[in-house]
């Protein structure tokens, strides 16, 4: 708002601001248009995805990898049957391993976020939680790396026998990378950045709730759980919609880890169900990415996208409504 | 009226239950689950802080071992058997280049939307419109950016971008490609750090301004800009940190070449741009086995100096940043 | 034996250069008391009694070589000037201190006799309980606030019938049952602020604590709000004991039985109020109490 007083230069200063105002509204009109086009262009083409399977594609139905070949393998001019996916596989291999790592990491993240404000020796305090910000800074390649070179091996050597690889020899290999060396490396990714965001949570808690808790003779973890922990039920929320956003996304460490296969791992396999391998959704795209000439590949692809955009705009709306109730009572 | 002091009394004062008995007798009164939430929090915060330990001190170990100054500063040998030959220059390079056409991008969008946005924007719903994008954008995988840019690039009006092959397909994967797809991941980081500082900035510095004549404009360039230069700075040094860190668009947008190749037929900095390469993320992924290679102590190596740069980038800059921030911080 | 007395004190006509610090008076070797026998103020059985208590915040003495009983049925007011230990003492009563890094304290504190050291301390802030300064009631309910204390330390949760009965009594304890009965789910924080903090005075009554600690429960207060505690006080004083830390003389003059006043951290003088306001012995005590210093 320009000063109200009169001054000899004032249309001069005036155009001056508008020029200012509209340079400014420039890139937050191309930010604006940019990523609408991506949201829209990610829908317009997967648009023939969902004409040609309706909601089916979402389901079960032959082998969603022969699907993806021959559709990458089409020749100039298929016919519409070529458009043909159904890719539960893929979603259900999502679901896992994100569901999983989410459920584990909120589980460990709360628990350590505790442990570091109320009861780390001040030594070890100081130590860990420096040491937890270096974790969520290293990049998901390494990750994959790591899990690729030191974990599915482990997997393989010490945990498949030679008869679990026999009993499903004619199915699917059992290499290593799978559901566990997934979800467990998956879990290492996300839990760091929600130990930092529940810590400090925690720490941001009122002094007068958490003395006031503990001088009314509640022993020490209760008052920590019971007032502390509930007062940071909104945050916690928070921490775990951004690390379920970043589970989902993940698609360079889950290719490397996950075994690369459009497999639905089934849970009443028993045991073998931890070493079957899978392939989530972000990394199947990460896979067959070269292949974007094939029109229906390029629709099926965009489909996943699409579905992993929806995705995160259910979580944010999710955490909102989880959020509101807590607000009555004061907590934000 | 005489006053005599209270005899102190004698008795209980000494001796009494050990500290184990005190302990034990409270502890006998805690509710099962408390307790199991007791050791939790203990497993929890040591295991994270084992596991983070462990995962640094491995990597360094690893990394270390194979890296020399002679790989760090030699290009990668087109050989066959990668484990033998050749350094990692040229990933090196490649990554630098990825962060500079990135920040060089996302910079003054950032900046300059999270202007107009605090400034000029208050209560618009083009200000509304542009922090929910940039909230979708900061959630979205980057694999999504990556392929709606290699779909986009490989049009054919983009063929100025990325090289042309014989056939007329636009090949859509460059240096500059890949780096103005980049800009996205640091976009919201940018934009975010700069927004808080903004708002930080209390409304009687900005009336002053004005009320010295000052045009908003003039406010914004010779006030406000000053003041939130820390907080951009940390932003930037973020968003380098991610743009260093991810793989996703590399793989898929930057033409998995080993080493640099810059376009034919072109001026010198141009072809450059035009050209395909590497970075240290990519060169980790590819030397995994996961990627073509057979060389995962370049991997590591790889990994190492990539885990340097980055952790460099979020840390070290932000707190030199801040401490020369805070020297020029506006007395409120 | 008094200390000596023969030092010149002139009357403080003005008020004579207060960024002056007063004139260190060696602390007496012996605080002042009274003997009950010389006082015709009734005098309950001792429920607490702190025994050469001296608290450090690691090497920084807060509280030094106090000795101090707190009786039953009556309100022991501690006084003086910011900084000079009342707080810090009231924390160690139910050892609060013990959440701050650094804090120790020597000596004895005893309740029923039991050295408060060799009970779990849980079990003490039990016996003892706190108010504190600004109200802090839970984000919670009204109910959830008041039952808070009678949940979380029993081994097995009671269900709300149970606990209704309880928190009714300590909201009536409170004065605050009229105001909030008819609806207990209400969030605490939008109470006002004077009902915000007999709230939590139901809160720590809900466990029937035998002595009450309050950290200048008014200060963040109305007057209004600040005579119905005061009220609330003088009713509860009937059935334990209550330690009230003020530096607001005049409340420690209306709510207290005994006084104690303390400076930089000694104990200067204990007496029954009356007397301690009326004709205090020690010249730090008059000083303070004619308004000297603050």
């Amino acid at each position: 708002m320009t000063h109200t007083t009169p001054r000899v230069s004032r249309t001069a200063d005036e155009d001056a601001d508008r020029r200012a105002e509209l340079l400014l509204r420039a890139p937050a009109v191309a930010v604006l248009l940019i990523i609408a086009a991506i949201v829209i262009g990610v829908f317009i083409t997967a648009w023939p995805t969902y004409h040609h399977n309706g909601l089916l594609w979402l389901g079960p139905g032959g082998d969603v990898d022969r699907q993806l070949d021959s559709m990458i393998n089409a020749g100039a001019n298929p016919g519409p049957e070529i458009f043909k996916l159904r890719a539960w596989s893929l979603i259900w291999a999502t679901v896992l391993t994100t569901g999983f790592a989410v459920v584990l990491g909120t589980i460990t993240a709360v628990l350590a976020a505790i442990f570091i404000v109320e009861f780390a020796p001040k030594r070890v305090e100081s130590i860990v939680v420096p040491m937890v910000r270096l974790l969520a800074a290293v990049p998901s390649v390494i990750y994959g790396l790591v899990g690729i070179l030191v974990l599915a091996p482990w997997i393989n050597d010490h945990l498949i026998s030679a008869a679990d690889r026999k009993s499903v020899e004619y199915v699917i290999p059992l290499t290593g990378p799978g559901v566990l060396a997934s979800t467990l490396i998956l879990t290492m990714m996300i839990t760091p950045i929600m130990v930092s965001l529940v810590t400090e949570a925690l720490r941001s808690i009122p002094r007068g709730w958490r003395e006031g808790s503990v001088a009314l003779g509640v022993n020490r973890w209760r008052a920590m759980w019971s007032v502390s922990v509930k007062a940071a039920r909104p945050a916690i929320v928070a921490a775990g919609v951004i690390a379920t956003a970043r589970a989902l996304g993940e698609a360079i460490m889950l290719a490397m880890v996950s075994g690369g296969k459009g497999f639905a791992p089934q849970p009443w396999d028993g045991k073998i169900f931890f070493f079957e391998p899978l392939r989530p959704l972000a990394a199947t795209i990460a896979n067959n990415a070269e292949s974007l000439n094939s029109a229906a590949l390029r629709s099926s692809l965009y489909a996943f996208a699409s579905l992993l955009l929806l995705s995160s705009f259910a979580l944010s709306v999710g955490a909102y409504m989880a959020k509101q109730p807590m607000r009555k009572y004061g907590l934000r | 009226m005489t006053s005599v002091p209270l005899k102190p009394r004698r008795g209980s004062g000494t001796g009494g239950p050990s500290r184990v008995a005190i302990l034990r007798r409270e502890l006998s009164e805690w509710r099962i689950i408390d307790l199991i939430g007791y050791a939790g929090a203990w497993i929890a915060g040591t295991m994270l802080a084992l596991i983070a330990f462990g995962l640094l001190a491995f990597l360094a170990v690893k990394g270390v071992s194979y890296l020399s100054l002679d790989l760090v500063a030699s290009r990668p040998e087109p050989g066959i058997d990668q484990s033998q030959t050749g350094g990692i220059l040229d990933p090196v390079i490649g990554t630098l280049l990825m962060i500079l056409i990135g920040t060089a991008w996302a910079l003054p969008l950032g900046v300059g939307a999270a202007l107009w946005v605090v400034e000029y924007g208050k209560g618009r719903r083009l200000a509304r419109a542009v922090e929910s994008a940039i909230e979708v954008v900061a959630g979205m995988p980057s694999i999504v950016i990556a392929i709606f840019g290699l779909a986009i690039s490989q049009m054919g009006f983009m063929g100025l971008f990325s090289i042309t092959a014989e056939g007329g397909a636009v090949f859509g994967r460059s240096f500059l490609i890949a780096g103005t797809a980049m800009s996205l991941i640091a976009l919201p980081l940018i934009f975010s750090a700069t927004r808080e500082g903004l708002l930080t900035v209390p409304n009687h510095i900005r009336e002053a301004s004005y009320a010295l004549g000052k045009t908003q404009a003039a406010t914004i360039r010779r006030v406000l800009l000053p003041s939130v230069r820390s907080n951009i700075g940390t932003g930037t040094a973020l968003g380098m940190g991610r743009i260093a860190g991810d793989t996703a668009i590399i793989v898929i947008l930057l033409g998995a070449t080993l080493r640099i190749q810059p376009a034919e037929n072109a001026p010198p900095l141009v072809d450059l741009l035009r050209g395909t390469g590497s970075t240290l993320t990519s060169y980790v992924y590819n030397n995994s086995p996961a990627g073509e290679g057979n060389a995962p102590d370049k991997a590591y190596a790889a990994g190492f100096v990539l885990l340097v740069i980055v952790l460099l980038l979020n840390f070290a800059i932000s707190a030199v940043l801040q401490r020369r921030g805070k020297g020029q911080e506006l007395t409120r | 034996m008094n200390p000596t007395m023969s030092e010149a004190f002139p009357p403080p006509a003005r008020r004579i250069a207060l960024d002056r610090a007063p004139t260190i008076v060696a602390p007496p070797t012996s605080p002042i008391r009274h003997t009950p026998i010389d006082d015709a103020v009734p005098v309950g059985r001792e429920r607490m009694l702190v025994d050469g208590v001296t608290v450090s915040y690691g090497d920084a003495p807060a509280v030094k070589n106090v000795t101090l009983p707190i009786r039953d049925t009556e309100v022991l007011a501690l006084i003086g000037p910011s900084g000079c230990g009342k707080t810090t003492l009231l924390r160690t009563l139910n050892r609060l201190t013990e959440l701050t890094a650094g804090a120790s304290y020597t000596g004895t504190i005893s309740i029923d006799g039991e050295n408060v050291r060799h009970l779990p301390v849980t079990h003490l802030r039990r016996r003892v309980s706190m108010v504190f300064q600004q109200p802090n009631p839970f984000p919670m309910s009204i109910f959830d606030n008041v039952a808070y204390a009678i949940r979380e330390q029993a081994r097995r949760a009671p269900g709300k019938a149970e606990l209704a009965p309880k928190v009714e009594s300590a909201l009536r304890r409170a004065g605050l049952w009229d105001e909030v009965s008819h609806d207990l789910d209400r969030p605490a924080l939008r109470l006002s602020g004077g009902q915000q903090q007999r709230l939590c005075i139901a809160r720590a009554l809900a466990v029937e604590p035998e002595v009450l600690l309050m950290d200048e429960p008014c200060s963040a207060l109305d007057p209004k709000s600040t005579m119905v505690i005061e009220e609330l006080i003088r009713e509860l004083r009937k059935s334990l004991s209550v330690v009230i830390v003020t530096h607001n003389l005049q409340q420690a003059r209306r709510v207290g039985d005994h006084v104690a006043f303390m400076y930089l951290g000694d104990l200067v003088e204990y007496a029954p109020a009356e007397r301690l306001f009326t004709d205090p012995q020690a010249e730090r005590t008059r000083e303070y109490v004619a308004g000297t210093f603050g």
